[in-house]
Protein backbone atom coordinates (compact mmCIF):
# COMPACT_ATOMS: atom_id res chain seq x y z
CA UNK A 1 0.00 0.00 0.00
CA UNK A 2 1.13 3.50 -0.72
CA UNK A 3 1.27 6.14 1.94
CA UNK A 4 -1.65 8.44 2.51
CA UNK A 5 -0.67 12.03 1.89
CA UNK A 6 -0.51 13.99 5.12
CA UNK A 7 -2.79 17.03 4.89
CA UNK A 8 -3.44 18.58 8.28
CA UNK A 9 -4.35 22.09 7.24
CA UNK A 10 -4.83 24.27 4.23
CA UNK A 11 -1.25 25.55 4.29
CA UNK A 12 0.06 22.02 3.97
CA UNK A 13 -2.49 21.30 1.26
CA UNK A 14 -1.29 24.34 -0.68
CA UNK A 15 2.18 22.85 -1.14
CA UNK A 16 0.65 20.30 -3.55
CA UNK A 17 1.85 20.46 -7.12
CA UNK A 18 -1.30 20.65 -9.23
CA UNK A 19 -1.83 18.02 -11.87
CA UNK A 20 -4.67 19.90 -13.50
CA UNK A 21 -3.84 22.94 -15.62
CA UNK A 22 -5.40 26.29 -16.24
CA UNK A 23 -6.41 27.64 -19.65
CA UNK A 24 -9.04 24.93 -19.83
CA UNK A 25 -12.27 26.24 -21.33
CA UNK A 26 -14.59 25.80 -18.34
CA UNK A 27 -16.69 28.86 -17.54
CA UNK A 28 -15.18 31.39 -15.14
CA UNK A 29 -16.26 30.32 -11.67
CA UNK A 30 -17.01 26.71 -12.59
CA UNK A 31 -16.97 24.37 -9.60
CA UNK A 32 -15.93 21.34 -11.68
CA UNK A 33 -12.28 22.30 -11.71
CA UNK A 34 -12.32 23.16 -8.00
CA UNK A 35 -13.55 19.65 -7.24
CA UNK A 36 -11.07 18.07 -9.64
CA UNK A 37 -8.17 19.98 -8.07
CA UNK A 38 -9.18 18.99 -4.56
CA UNK A 39 -9.44 15.35 -5.61
CA UNK A 40 -6.13 15.20 -7.51
CA UNK A 41 -4.26 17.07 -4.79
CA UNK A 42 -5.49 14.65 -2.14
CA UNK A 43 -2.92 12.08 -3.23
CA UNK A 44 0.68 11.94 -4.42
CA UNK A 45 0.19 8.61 -6.16
CA UNK A 46 0.05 8.13 -9.90
CA UNK A 47 -3.37 8.66 -11.35
CA UNK A 48 -5.26 6.95 -14.13
CA UNK A 49 -8.23 9.11 -14.98
CA UNK A 50 -11.13 9.21 -17.37
CA UNK A 51 -13.98 11.58 -18.02
CA UNK A 52 -17.35 11.09 -19.61
CA UNK A 53 -18.57 13.44 -22.27
CA UNK A 54 -19.70 16.57 -20.55
CA UNK A 55 -18.46 19.98 -19.55
CA UNK A 56 -15.33 18.65 -17.89
CA UNK A 57 -14.34 16.54 -20.86
CA UNK A 58 -14.99 18.99 -23.68
CA UNK A 59 -13.34 21.84 -21.83
CA UNK A 60 -10.18 20.11 -20.65
CA UNK A 61 -9.35 18.21 -23.82
CA UNK A 62 -9.77 20.66 -26.66
CA UNK A 63 -7.51 19.34 -29.37
CA UNK A 64 -4.57 20.07 -29.59
CA UNK A 65 -4.53 20.88 -25.87
CA UNK A 66 -4.96 18.82 -22.75
CA UNK A 67 -5.28 20.18 -19.23
CA UNK A 68 -4.36 16.92 -17.53
CA UNK A 69 -0.90 16.07 -16.24
CA UNK A 70 -1.82 12.45 -15.59
CA UNK A 71 -2.94 9.55 -17.79
CA UNK A 72 -6.40 10.52 -18.91
CA UNK A 73 -8.81 8.98 -21.38
CA UNK A 74 -12.13 9.88 -22.90
CA UNK A 75 -14.20 7.40 -24.86
CA UNK A 76 -17.93 8.04 -24.82
CA UNK A 77 -20.75 9.59 -22.86
CA UNK A 78 -21.60 6.53 -20.85
CA UNK A 79 -18.37 4.70 -20.20
CA UNK A 80 -15.86 6.71 -18.21
CA UNK A 81 -16.37 4.19 -15.43
CA UNK A 82 -15.83 1.13 -17.61
CA UNK A 83 -12.79 2.69 -19.29
CA UNK A 84 -11.11 3.02 -15.93
CA UNK A 85 -12.38 -0.41 -14.84
CA UNK A 86 -10.67 -1.89 -17.90
CA UNK A 87 -7.40 -0.17 -17.05
CA UNK A 88 -7.68 -1.40 -13.49
CA UNK A 89 -8.25 -5.03 -14.55
CA UNK A 90 -5.30 -4.81 -16.91
CA UNK A 91 -3.12 -3.38 -14.17
CA UNK A 92 -4.05 -6.28 -11.91
CA UNK A 93 -3.37 -8.83 -14.66
CA UNK A 94 0.03 -7.35 -15.51
CA UNK A 95 0.93 -7.22 -11.86
CA UNK A 96 0.02 -10.89 -11.43
CA UNK A 97 2.17 -11.82 -14.40
CA UNK A 98 5.04 -9.72 -13.09
CA UNK A 99 5.15 -7.55 -16.17
CA UNK A 100 4.89 -4.16 -14.52
CA UNK A 101 8.02 -2.05 -14.87
CA UNK A 102 7.52 -0.37 -11.49
CA UNK A 103 5.30 -2.69 -9.46
CA UNK A 104 5.92 -0.73 -6.27
CA UNK A 105 3.95 2.20 -7.63
CA UNK A 106 0.24 1.88 -6.96
CA UNK A 107 -1.82 4.07 -9.24
CA UNK A 108 -5.27 5.30 -8.28
CA UNK A 109 -8.11 4.79 -10.73
CA UNK A 110 -10.62 7.59 -10.91
CA UNK A 111 -13.44 8.27 -13.34
CA UNK A 112 -15.19 11.61 -13.53
CA UNK A 113 -18.64 12.09 -14.95
CA UNK A 114 -21.38 14.66 -14.84
CA UNK A 115 -24.78 13.92 -13.38
CA UNK A 116 -26.21 13.26 -16.83
CA UNK A 117 -23.51 10.73 -17.57
CA UNK A 118 -23.97 9.06 -14.19
CA UNK A 119 -27.63 9.32 -13.23
CA UNK A 120 -29.01 8.66 -16.72
CA UNK A 121 -26.75 7.69 -19.57
CA UNK A 122 -23.94 5.85 -17.81
CA UNK A 123 -26.09 4.38 -15.08
CA UNK A 124 -25.88 0.77 -16.22
CA UNK A 125 -22.12 0.97 -16.74
CA UNK A 126 -21.49 2.43 -13.29
CA UNK A 127 -23.76 -0.12 -11.69
CA UNK A 128 -21.77 -2.86 -13.44
CA UNK A 129 -18.44 -1.45 -12.25
CA UNK A 130 -19.69 -1.22 -8.69
CA UNK A 131 -21.11 -4.73 -8.76
CA UNK A 132 -17.93 -6.27 -10.20
CA UNK A 133 -15.87 -4.79 -7.40
CA UNK A 134 -13.20 -2.92 -9.33
CA UNK A 135 -10.70 -1.03 -7.23
CA UNK A 136 -11.74 2.37 -8.55
CA UNK A 137 -13.46 5.58 -7.65
CA UNK A 138 -16.31 7.13 -9.58
CA UNK A 139 -16.89 10.82 -8.98
CA UNK A 140 -20.07 12.54 -10.07
CA UNK A 141 -19.80 16.27 -10.67
CA UNK A 142 -23.42 16.91 -9.86
CA UNK A 143 -24.66 20.17 -11.36
CA UNK A 144 -28.21 18.84 -11.72
CA UNK A 145 -28.53 19.56 -15.42
CA UNK A 146 -26.99 18.71 -18.81
CA UNK A 147 -24.97 21.90 -18.72
CA UNK A 148 -22.72 21.11 -21.68
CA UNK A 149 -25.54 20.80 -24.21
CA UNK A 150 -27.57 23.78 -23.07
CA UNK A 151 -29.31 22.92 -19.83
CA UNK A 152 -31.66 20.00 -20.50
CA UNK A 153 -33.11 18.28 -17.45
CA UNK A 154 -31.41 15.18 -16.11
CA UNK A 155 -32.78 12.81 -13.48
CA UNK A 156 -30.73 14.78 -11.00
CA UNK A 157 -32.65 17.99 -11.65
CA UNK A 158 -34.68 18.89 -8.55
CA UNK A 159 -38.36 19.87 -8.41
CA UNK A 160 -39.12 23.41 -9.48
CA UNK A 161 -35.87 23.98 -11.32
CA UNK A 162 -36.31 25.58 -14.73
CA UNK A 163 -34.38 23.63 -17.36
CA UNK A 164 -34.56 24.09 -21.12
CA UNK A 165 -36.60 20.90 -21.56
CA UNK A 166 -38.72 21.59 -18.49
CA UNK A 167 -39.04 25.36 -18.56
CA UNK A 168 -41.16 27.39 -16.22
CA UNK A 169 -44.03 29.33 -17.72
CA UNK A 170 -47.71 30.10 -17.40
CA UNK A 171 -48.72 26.47 -16.94
CA UNK A 172 -45.62 24.96 -15.44
CA UNK A 173 -43.25 25.53 -12.55
CA UNK A 174 -40.42 23.70 -14.28
CA UNK A 175 -39.14 20.25 -13.39
CA UNK A 176 -41.88 18.11 -11.84
CA UNK A 177 -40.00 15.08 -10.59
CA UNK A 178 -37.76 14.86 -7.62
CA UNK A 179 -34.06 14.19 -7.79
CA UNK A 180 -33.03 10.57 -8.01
CA UNK A 181 -31.40 9.32 -4.81
CA UNK A 182 -28.21 8.03 -6.39
CA UNK A 183 -26.47 7.71 -3.02
CA UNK A 184 -29.01 5.16 -1.82
CA UNK A 185 -28.88 3.25 -5.11
CA UNK A 186 -25.09 3.02 -4.98
CA UNK A 187 -25.11 2.08 -1.30
CA UNK A 188 -27.54 -0.71 -2.17
CA UNK A 189 -24.76 -2.27 -4.26
CA UNK A 190 -23.05 -2.95 -0.95
CA UNK A 191 -19.85 -1.22 -2.05
CA UNK A 192 -17.27 -0.26 0.60
CA UNK A 193 -17.70 3.48 0.41
CA UNK A 194 -20.30 5.96 -0.80
CA UNK A 195 -20.02 9.63 0.07
CA UNK A 196 -21.49 13.00 -0.75
CA UNK A 197 -19.02 15.90 -0.83
CA UNK A 198 -19.00 19.62 -1.54
CA UNK A 199 -16.08 21.73 -2.79
CA UNK A 200 -16.54 24.39 -0.11
CA UNK A 201 -15.87 21.81 2.63
CA UNK A 202 -12.41 21.00 1.32
CA UNK A 203 -11.22 19.21 4.44
CA UNK A 204 -14.22 16.91 4.57
CA UNK A 205 -13.74 16.32 0.85
CA UNK A 206 -10.03 15.46 1.16
CA UNK A 207 -10.73 13.14 4.07
CA UNK A 208 -13.40 11.28 2.13
CA UNK A 209 -11.32 11.05 -1.04
CA UNK A 210 -8.34 9.71 0.91
CA UNK A 211 -10.57 7.19 2.64
CA UNK A 212 -11.91 6.22 -0.76
CA UNK A 213 -8.39 5.73 -2.12
CA UNK A 214 -7.40 3.67 0.90
CA UNK A 215 -10.23 1.14 0.76
CA UNK A 216 -10.10 -1.85 -1.55
CA UNK A 217 -13.03 -1.93 -3.92
CA UNK A 218 -15.34 0.45 -5.75
CA UNK A 219 -16.05 3.88 -4.32
CA UNK A 220 -18.81 6.24 -5.35
CA UNK A 221 -18.56 9.98 -4.66
CA UNK A 222 -21.30 12.49 -5.39
CA UNK A 223 -19.86 16.01 -5.52
CA UNK A 224 -22.09 19.06 -5.60
CA UNK A 225 -20.97 21.36 -8.39
CA UNK A 226 -22.78 24.72 -8.54
CA UNK A 227 -23.08 25.74 -12.18
CA UNK A 228 -22.83 29.46 -12.75
CA UNK A 229 -24.34 29.22 -16.23
CA UNK A 230 -27.33 26.95 -15.63
CA UNK A 231 -28.08 27.75 -12.00
CA UNK A 232 -27.85 31.38 -13.04
CA UNK A 233 -25.75 33.18 -10.47
CA UNK A 234 -22.72 35.43 -10.60
CA UNK A 235 -19.41 33.54 -11.16
CA UNK A 236 -17.90 34.96 -7.99
CA UNK A 237 -20.67 33.37 -5.89
CA UNK A 238 -19.88 29.73 -6.68
CA UNK A 239 -18.57 29.00 -3.21
CA UNK A 240 -21.33 31.02 -1.54
CA UNK A 241 -23.94 28.90 -3.33
CA UNK A 242 -22.09 25.76 -2.28
CA UNK A 243 -22.12 27.08 1.30
CA UNK A 244 -25.87 27.65 1.07
CA UNK A 245 -26.37 24.16 -0.37
CA UNK A 246 -24.56 22.45 2.49
CA UNK A 247 -25.81 24.74 5.26
CA UNK A 248 -29.45 24.54 4.15
CA UNK A 249 -29.07 20.72 4.09
CA UNK A 250 -30.24 20.55 0.49
CA UNK A 251 -26.95 18.69 0.04
CA UNK A 252 -26.23 17.03 3.36
CA UNK A 253 -22.68 15.73 3.61
CA UNK A 254 -22.63 12.11 4.68
CA UNK A 255 -21.00 8.79 3.93
CA UNK A 256 -22.23 5.21 3.83
CA UNK A 257 -19.75 2.46 4.66
CA UNK A 258 -20.31 -1.05 3.30
CA UNK A 259 -23.81 -0.07 2.26
CA UNK A 260 -24.97 0.02 5.87
CA UNK A 261 -23.23 2.36 8.29
CA UNK A 262 -24.27 5.93 7.66
CA UNK A 263 -22.26 8.80 9.13
CA UNK A 264 -23.21 12.45 8.85
CA UNK A 265 -19.88 14.26 8.41
CA UNK A 266 -21.01 17.86 8.52
CA UNK A 267 -23.62 19.41 10.80
CA UNK A 268 -24.12 23.11 10.10
CA UNK A 269 -24.05 25.29 13.21
CA UNK A 270 -26.77 27.51 11.82
CA UNK A 271 -29.14 25.77 9.47
CA UNK A 272 -30.12 28.15 6.68
CA UNK A 273 -33.72 28.07 5.38
CA UNK A 274 -34.02 26.39 1.99
CA UNK A 275 -35.67 29.56 0.75
CA UNK A 276 -32.30 31.35 0.87
CA UNK A 277 -30.68 28.65 -1.23
CA UNK A 278 -33.50 28.87 -3.80
CA UNK A 279 -33.52 32.67 -3.83
CA UNK A 280 -29.82 32.85 -4.68
CA UNK A 281 -30.32 31.09 -8.01
CA UNK A 282 -31.99 32.24 -11.21
CA UNK A 283 -33.30 28.76 -12.02
CA UNK A 284 -35.68 28.93 -9.03
CA UNK A 285 -36.70 32.58 -9.52
CA UNK A 286 -40.26 31.75 -10.58
CA UNK A 287 -40.92 29.85 -7.33
CA UNK A 288 -41.21 33.22 -5.60
CA UNK A 289 -44.32 34.13 -7.61
CA UNK A 290 -47.47 33.92 -5.50
CA UNK A 291 -48.94 30.91 -7.28
CA UNK A 292 -45.82 28.77 -6.76
CA UNK A 293 -44.94 29.82 -3.23
CA UNK A 294 -46.36 26.56 -1.84
CA UNK A 295 -43.49 24.75 -3.56
CA UNK A 296 -40.95 26.48 -1.31
CA UNK A 297 -42.68 25.04 1.73
CA UNK A 298 -42.73 21.62 0.09
CA UNK A 299 -39.00 21.99 -0.57
CA UNK A 300 -38.34 22.77 3.08
CA UNK A 301 -40.47 19.84 4.24
CA UNK A 302 -38.67 17.48 1.89
CA UNK A 303 -35.25 18.62 3.08
CA UNK A 304 -36.28 18.37 6.75
CA UNK A 305 -37.67 14.90 6.20
CA UNK A 306 -34.48 13.75 4.50
CA UNK A 307 -32.35 15.21 7.29
CA UNK A 308 -34.46 13.45 9.92
CA UNK A 309 -34.13 10.21 7.99
CA UNK A 310 -30.33 10.54 7.76
CA UNK A 311 -30.07 11.22 11.48
CA UNK A 312 -32.24 8.21 12.31
CA UNK A 313 -30.14 6.03 10.00
CA UNK A 314 -26.96 7.27 11.65
CA UNK A 315 -28.30 6.53 15.10
CA UNK A 316 -29.63 3.09 14.25
CA UNK A 317 -26.32 1.96 12.66
CA UNK A 318 -28.16 -0.21 10.16
CA UNK B 1 -1.13 19.22 -34.86
CA UNK B 2 -4.53 20.39 -35.95
CA UNK B 3 -3.07 23.58 -37.37
CA UNK B 4 -1.46 21.57 -40.17
CA UNK B 5 -4.75 19.99 -41.20
CA UNK B 6 -7.44 21.28 -43.50
CA UNK B 7 -10.84 22.41 -42.25
CA UNK B 8 -12.46 19.07 -43.12
CA UNK B 9 -9.74 16.84 -41.73
CA UNK B 10 -9.70 15.51 -38.21
CA UNK B 11 -7.81 12.86 -36.34
CA UNK B 12 -10.14 10.07 -35.25
CA UNK B 13 -8.24 9.16 -32.14
CA UNK B 14 -5.46 11.20 -30.71
CA UNK B 15 -2.94 10.91 -27.94
CA UNK B 16 -1.42 14.04 -26.52
CA UNK B 17 1.69 14.14 -24.39
CA UNK B 18 1.68 16.79 -21.71
CA UNK B 19 5.43 16.86 -21.22
CA UNK B 20 8.52 16.82 -23.40
CA UNK B 21 10.52 13.76 -22.49
CA UNK B 22 10.11 11.80 -19.31
CA UNK B 23 8.83 13.03 -15.98
CA UNK B 24 8.96 10.62 -13.10
CA UNK B 25 7.36 12.37 -10.15
CA UNK B 26 4.74 14.84 -11.31
CA UNK B 27 3.15 15.19 -7.89
CA UNK B 28 6.53 16.22 -6.50
CA UNK B 29 7.41 18.68 -9.26
CA UNK B 30 6.03 22.20 -9.16
CA UNK B 31 4.78 23.80 -12.35
CA UNK B 32 7.83 25.99 -12.94
CA UNK B 33 10.10 22.92 -12.96
CA UNK B 34 8.06 20.93 -15.47
CA UNK B 35 8.92 20.72 -19.14
CA UNK B 36 5.47 21.23 -20.65
CA UNK B 37 4.97 20.33 -24.28
CA UNK B 38 3.01 22.56 -26.63
CA UNK B 39 0.01 20.24 -26.12
CA UNK B 40 -0.45 21.20 -22.49
CA UNK B 41 -3.02 23.89 -21.94
CA UNK B 42 -0.51 25.35 -19.47
CA UNK B 43 1.22 26.84 -22.51
CA UNK B 44 -2.03 28.45 -23.67
CA UNK B 45 -3.65 31.58 -22.29
CA UNK B 46 -7.20 32.63 -21.47
CA UNK B 47 -6.18 36.12 -20.37
CA UNK B 48 -8.41 37.65 -23.06
CA UNK B 49 -11.53 36.23 -21.32
CA UNK B 50 -11.15 38.71 -18.49
CA UNK B 51 -13.03 41.95 -18.07
CA UNK B 52 -11.98 42.38 -14.48
CA UNK B 53 -8.81 41.14 -12.88
CA UNK B 54 -7.69 40.42 -9.34
CA UNK B 55 -4.85 42.46 -7.88
CA UNK B 56 -2.93 40.95 -4.98
CA UNK B 57 -1.71 43.15 -2.15
CA UNK B 58 0.72 41.13 -0.09
CA UNK B 59 0.75 43.64 2.79
CA UNK B 60 -2.55 42.30 4.12
CA UNK B 61 -2.21 38.63 3.14
CA UNK B 62 -2.18 36.12 6.00
CA UNK B 63 -1.40 33.14 3.74
CA UNK B 64 -4.58 31.31 4.73
CA UNK B 65 -4.69 29.77 1.22
CA UNK B 66 -8.48 29.90 0.86
CA UNK B 67 -8.01 31.59 -2.51
CA UNK B 68 -5.59 28.85 -3.54
CA UNK B 69 -7.94 25.98 -2.76
CA UNK B 70 -11.02 27.60 -4.33
CA UNK B 71 -9.36 28.92 -7.50
CA UNK B 72 -10.94 27.03 -10.41
CA UNK B 73 -8.14 27.88 -12.80
CA UNK B 74 -5.00 27.01 -10.85
CA UNK B 75 -4.13 30.70 -11.04
CA UNK B 76 -3.25 31.44 -7.43
CA UNK B 77 0.44 30.66 -7.09
CA UNK B 78 1.49 29.37 -3.69
CA UNK B 79 4.95 28.09 -2.90
CA UNK B 80 6.23 26.92 0.49
CA UNK B 81 2.91 27.85 2.14
CA UNK B 82 3.21 31.46 0.96
CA UNK B 83 1.02 33.17 -1.60
CA UNK B 84 3.21 34.60 -4.34
CA UNK B 85 0.79 36.07 -6.82
CA UNK B 86 -1.79 35.51 -9.52
CA UNK B 87 -1.09 33.70 -12.79
CA UNK B 88 -2.46 36.23 -15.27
CA UNK B 89 -2.20 33.86 -18.24
CA UNK B 90 -4.75 31.46 -16.77
CA UNK B 91 -6.96 33.66 -14.58
CA UNK B 92 -10.45 34.12 -16.06
CA UNK B 93 -11.44 36.83 -13.63
CA UNK B 94 -14.28 35.01 -11.88
CA UNK B 95 -13.62 36.68 -8.52
CA UNK B 96 -13.97 33.60 -6.28
CA UNK B 97 -10.59 34.41 -4.67
CA UNK B 98 -11.82 37.85 -3.62
CA UNK B 99 -14.98 36.34 -2.11
CA UNK B 100 -12.90 33.77 -0.25
CA UNK B 101 -10.39 36.29 1.13
CA UNK B 102 -11.01 36.72 4.90
CA UNK B 103 -8.72 39.67 5.66
CA UNK B 104 -9.87 43.20 6.40
CA UNK B 105 -9.27 44.99 4.08
CA UNK B 106 -9.14 42.16 1.54
CA UNK B 107 -5.72 41.35 0.15
CA UNK B 108 -7.24 40.49 -3.23
CA UNK B 109 -9.63 42.84 -5.00
CA UNK B 110 -11.10 42.96 -8.48
CA UNK B 111 -10.27 45.88 -10.77
CA UNK B 112 -10.98 46.61 -14.42
CA UNK B 113 -8.59 44.79 -16.72
CA UNK B 114 -6.81 48.02 -17.71
CA UNK B 115 -6.18 49.13 -14.11
CA UNK B 116 -2.59 49.80 -13.14
CA UNK B 117 -1.38 47.46 -10.42
CA UNK B 118 1.03 49.82 -8.68
CA UNK B 119 -1.33 52.74 -8.38
CA UNK B 120 -4.21 50.52 -7.21
CA UNK B 121 -2.03 49.02 -4.48
CA UNK B 122 -0.97 52.54 -3.45
CA UNK B 123 -4.66 53.53 -3.14
CA UNK B 124 -5.76 50.28 -1.46
CA UNK B 125 -8.98 50.64 0.61
CA UNK B 126 -8.51 51.12 4.34
CA UNK B 127 -9.69 48.75 7.03
CA UNK B 128 -13.44 48.48 7.13
CA UNK B 129 -14.57 49.23 10.71
CA UNK B 130 -17.41 47.00 11.82
CA UNK B 131 -20.44 48.80 13.14
CA UNK B 132 -21.12 48.04 16.77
Amino acid sequence: MSEIKNIKNLKEFSTSADRFEGANLLCPGCAHSIIVREVLNATNDDLILSASTGCLEVCTAVYPYTSWDASWIHIGFENSSTAVAGAEIMYKALKKKGRLKQPERTPKFVSFAGDGASYDIGFQWISGCMERGHNMMHIVLDNEVYANTGGQRSSSTPIGSSATTSPEGKKSYGEKRNKKDMMAIMAAHGIPYVAQVAPNKWKDMVKKIQHGFAVEGPVFINAVSPCTTEWKFDPKDTMNIADLATDSLVFPLYEIIDGRELNITYRPKNIVPVEEYLAAQGRFKHLFKDEYKYLIKEWQDRVDEKWAYLQRREEARI
Amino acid sequence: MMTKKGWDEFEIGAMLRTFNGKIDDIAGTQQQDRDYSENSSYTASVADWRLIKPIFNKDYCIDCQFCWVYCPDVSIISRDKKLIGVDMDHCKGCGICVEACPTNPKSLLMFPEQADEESEIANWPKKDEKEA
